[in-house]
């Protein structure tokens, strides 16, 4: 091999190639850097060893130490299985008012909630709970089926018009139009007489027309007011608040075809503490119909508990 | 005229009995063997005396105090709150430094520090060169120490080299033994301390040694008191020579007229042997005694010049000078000095000194700017912070009413360590009326910031009905002294519905 250039001002051999003018030096590495190259490929033998590795036919080599990421996972589920047991306990002895009272236990019923909501009840309410046309806010001021936390857990287990024994939803709005109960020329002026009972402008005669209809057929539900009935949830017709529209078409609509809402029955999917949860939830988020005041319940399990349940809840 | 470091005048160095300093060896090694691998030569500095060394000591002994003494330094915080001067709480999500405590959110500050940091670094080694390497870096320190403990255990230069010659014996077992015996409980004592600044120390203490600390904390040590042992006791000069990017970077602060240690090669040429009885005309001041060299921590010979494995410890001069005093020639033979200097006397001028030059204003404003700005930031820091975050789904809610309402979450963090009572009101919105859900009502809500912490409160608020979007809605957080703002707006969807 000839002798290789040398460069004159580090005394370091070249490579020998050239980029316009530059050349290359061909300084040799310090020698630990081999060392450390040593000490990862042991490095690489010990983790074979102890650890899974390699693949084969059937399977692979398992490794000394045992280790498996499913292994862990399946671990770590069970833990937070665990965590979790003990906010259900509590959700379990506790009344609705006293877990909406103990801002712990309500943190882990909101957490429990919003998933359960996120997961089953934003289909048709709405990932936030506002509500579409036909599917009522739980967002407003405005309940059908009663406000408080007992009515709230009530309406999940039975649901609306779900077949449920006990379901709500008795009173049904009928299709007055398209059931040819009234004419086209009666639903059309009662559809006056509603915009005129929320306040809003409309055909003076039209109204005048409809006075003895509404008597005849929505009074007896709606009340001669359009007050509505809150204990069979029948909506008020003078508020702000339609759950099938507001405008003028959008009434006539619904006096024609009369549509029902449905709502299932949940008792069967979950769980009574995920009920309560789920309640806790949708009141706290509508910021609820008052309560009356409880005491926060006493501790069902050892103390230390409420810890487990914030960390389960994130 | 620039700088060019990494000068080595080759030529100066090779002797006709080969190159003295080890860094030299190497050289000569690898060339002659041609391999593609630079094996370490030992290195095996000489101790020296003089003012430089005492300084270095000096430091040594108040940088190591500071570092193994902080994390014991007791302050009282009230409550629950940890009662450690210096404490980086990553479970309390907390930094904590005397008077100061800084969040997670606040970690500007931390970056503050860090660019102060850099920029000081510019600044001090465009005027004075590697103060920072030669004094104050860590790998200097604790290799300095294990050098100590090294010359106690093996003496010094020569009984070192001797017995790293010497087959194994007794002697030489309970020598090395001891020493690295020593290294290894200094470098445990490295890891112990560092775990102190993330935890109290004496529960830690405690906890450590009765087998209770977090796993982190075994592990933190364990990975220090191995670094330690290896970077201090065995790697040395590797580390800033190939592991440090400091080196090859600082080749951009330094100019002509930043002071470095320099070798004056216009007094010291031709350097040669002195006999007793020679005059000193027509020569240099430089012996060639290899004093300089043998006293280097870093194995090189500082009379080729600037290099990037000098890290400018001044013992070279402390060397240099003891020997000028036995030969009865003035001292700073080799000492702080310009490049710019040392030309201008070698060509017979007097020497121009210019610690103020374009850079060093720049670096130095730059400095104060960002330092002024980090004081006044931490200055004006106010106790109490507000955040509003509003509903974004639904945007808006409209009630029975026709009244809209939107709901609000409102972080509320208290900087201080007591609790803090809060009123709330809301400005920019006609007749709104607030609410805390399941609480208060009205146009003013009062809720508590616990010490310490952010509270986050829902308020909803209700607008009377018709009106059009607020974009420019805040709500007013008035603590016991100051009242901070949130901004936010305020939505109706006024335009959007029919």
């Amino acid at each position: 091999m000839s002798e290789r250039e040398r460069d004159d001002h580090s005394g370091t051999e070249t490579t020998g190639h050239e980029w316009d003018g530059i050349k290359e030096l061909d300084t040799p590495l310090p020698r630990w850097w081999l060392w450390v190259w040593y000490g990862s490929m042991v490095w690489a033998a010990v983790y074979w060893v102890l650890m899974p590795a390699w693949p084969g036919i059937t399977g692979y080599t398992k490794g000394l130490l045992g280790h498996s990421d499913r292994a862990q996972v399946a671990r770590e589920l069970d833990g937070l299985a665990d965590l979790r047991r003990a906010g259900e306990g509590r959700l379990k002895t506790a009344s609705l008012q006293q877990i909406e009272a103990d801002p712990e236990l309500q943190a882990y019923a909101m957490q429990v909630g919003q998933s359960v909501f996120g997961d089953n009840c934003a289909t048709c309410h709405g990932a936030g709970g506002a509500g579409a046309k036909g599917y009522p806010s739980l967002r407003d001021d405005v309940w059908l089926w009663g406000g408080k936390l007992d009515a709230i857990a009530h309406t999940i287990r039975v649901g609306v018009r779900s077949g449920h024994a006990g379901a709500l939803g008795e009173a049904v709005m009928p299709a007055f139009g398209r059931d040819q109960m009234l004419t086209g020329a009666q639903v059309a002026d009662l559809t006056e007489y509603v915009m005129a009972l929320s306040g809003r402008r409309a055909d003076a005669a039209a109204v005048a027309r409809a006075r003895q209809t509404y008597a005849d057929q929505c009074a007896a539900c709606h009340g001669a007011g359009g007050g509505g009935d809150a204990a069979r949830g029948v909506p008020d017709l003078t508020d702000a608040e339609w759950l099938y529209g507001s405008t003028r078409t959008d009434i006539h609509d619904q006096i024609w075809n009369g549509r029902n809402g449905v709502m299932p029955s949940w008792e069967v999917r979950f769980s009574p503490e995920t009920i309560k949860a789920l309640a806790v939830y949708v009141h706290a988020n509508a910021g609820g119909e008052p309560e009356p005041v409880v005491s926060a319940p006493a501790p069902a399990a050892p103390a230390g508990e409420g810890a487990d349940a914030r960390a389960a809840g994130r | 005229m620039t700088t060019v470091i990494d000068t080595v005048k080759r030529d100066a160095a090779r002797r006709a009995d080969g190159p003295v300093s080890a860094a030299g060896r190497v050289r000569e090694k690898a060339r002659d063997k041609g391999s593609l691998y630079k094996p370490r030569v030992p290195i095996y500095p000489k101790l020296v005396h003089g003012h430089w060394r005492r300084i270095k000591w000096i430091l040594l002994i108040l940088m190591l105090g500071v570092y193994y003494v902080t994390p014991w330094i007791r302050w009282d915080r009230p409550g629950a709150l940890p009662d450690q001067a210096v404490l980086v709480d990553f479970f309390g999500r907390r930094f904590y430094f005397f008077g100061i405590q800084l969040w997670p959110q606040e970690v500007h500050f931390i970056t503050g520090l860090l660019v102060i940091g850099a920029l000081a670094l510019f600044l001090v080694t465009a005027l004075f060169g590697r103060l920072w390497c030669g004094y104050a870096c860590p790998q200097t320190v604790w290799t300095d120490l294990y050098i100590y403990i090294e010359r106690f255990f093996e003496g010094d230069r020569n009984a070192r080299m001797r017995l790293a010659a010497a087959p194994w014996s007794f002697d030489k077992l309970w020598r090395k033994g001891g020493k690295h015996a020593v290294w290894l409980a200094v470098a445990f004592g490295t890891g112990g301390a560092w775990i102190f600044y993330f935890r109290d120390a004496p529960t830690l203490f405690v906890e450590f040694w009765s087998g209770r600390a977090p796993i982190q904390s075994y592990i933190s040590c364990a990975l220090l008191t191995a670094t330690t042992y290896v970077f201090a006791g065995h790697m040395r000069e590797q580390v800033c020579t190939y592991m440090c990017p400091w080196p090859r970077i600082q080749g951009a602060m330094l100019d002509e007229h930043s002071l470095q240690v320099t070798y004056r090669f216009d007094r010291g040429e031709p350097r040669g042997p002195h006999k007793k009885t020679q005059g000193w005309e027509g020569r240099g001041d430089c012996i060639d005694c290899q004093a300089c060299v043998v006293a280097c921590p870093m194995g090189i010979d500082i009379r080729d010049g600037a290099q990037l494995e000098c890290i400018n410890c001044a013992l070279c001069i402390d060397a240099c000078d003891e020997i000028m005093d036995r030969v009865g020639r003035p001292r700073s033979l080799i000492a702080y000095d310009t490049d710019a200097a040392v030309a201008a006397r070698s060509q017979g001028q007097r020497p121009v000194y210019k610690p103020i030059r374009s850079r060093t204003l720049y670096y130095g404003l730059a400095l104060v700017a960002v330092s002024a700005l980090v004081v006044y930031g931490l200055a004006t820091r106010p106790a109490l912070e507000a955040h509003a975050l509003r509903d974004r789904n639904p945007t808006f809610v409209r009630l029975h009413d026709g009244s809209v309402r939107n709901g609000y979450t409102l972080k509320i963090a208290n900087r201080t360590f007591e609790p803090q009572a809060v009123a709330i009101s809301l400005e920019g919105v006609p007749g709104a009326s607030l609410r805390i859900p399941g609480g208060e009502t009205g146009q003013v809500l009062h809720a508590v910031a616990p010490p310490n912490e952010v509270r986050a409160v829902r308020v909803f608020v209700t607008g009377a009905p018709g009106q059009a979007d607020q974009p420019a809605a805040r709500f007013v957080v008035r603590g016991a002294g100051e009242a901070v703002i949130a901004k936010t707006t305020f939505l109706t969807g006024a335009e959007a519905s029919p």
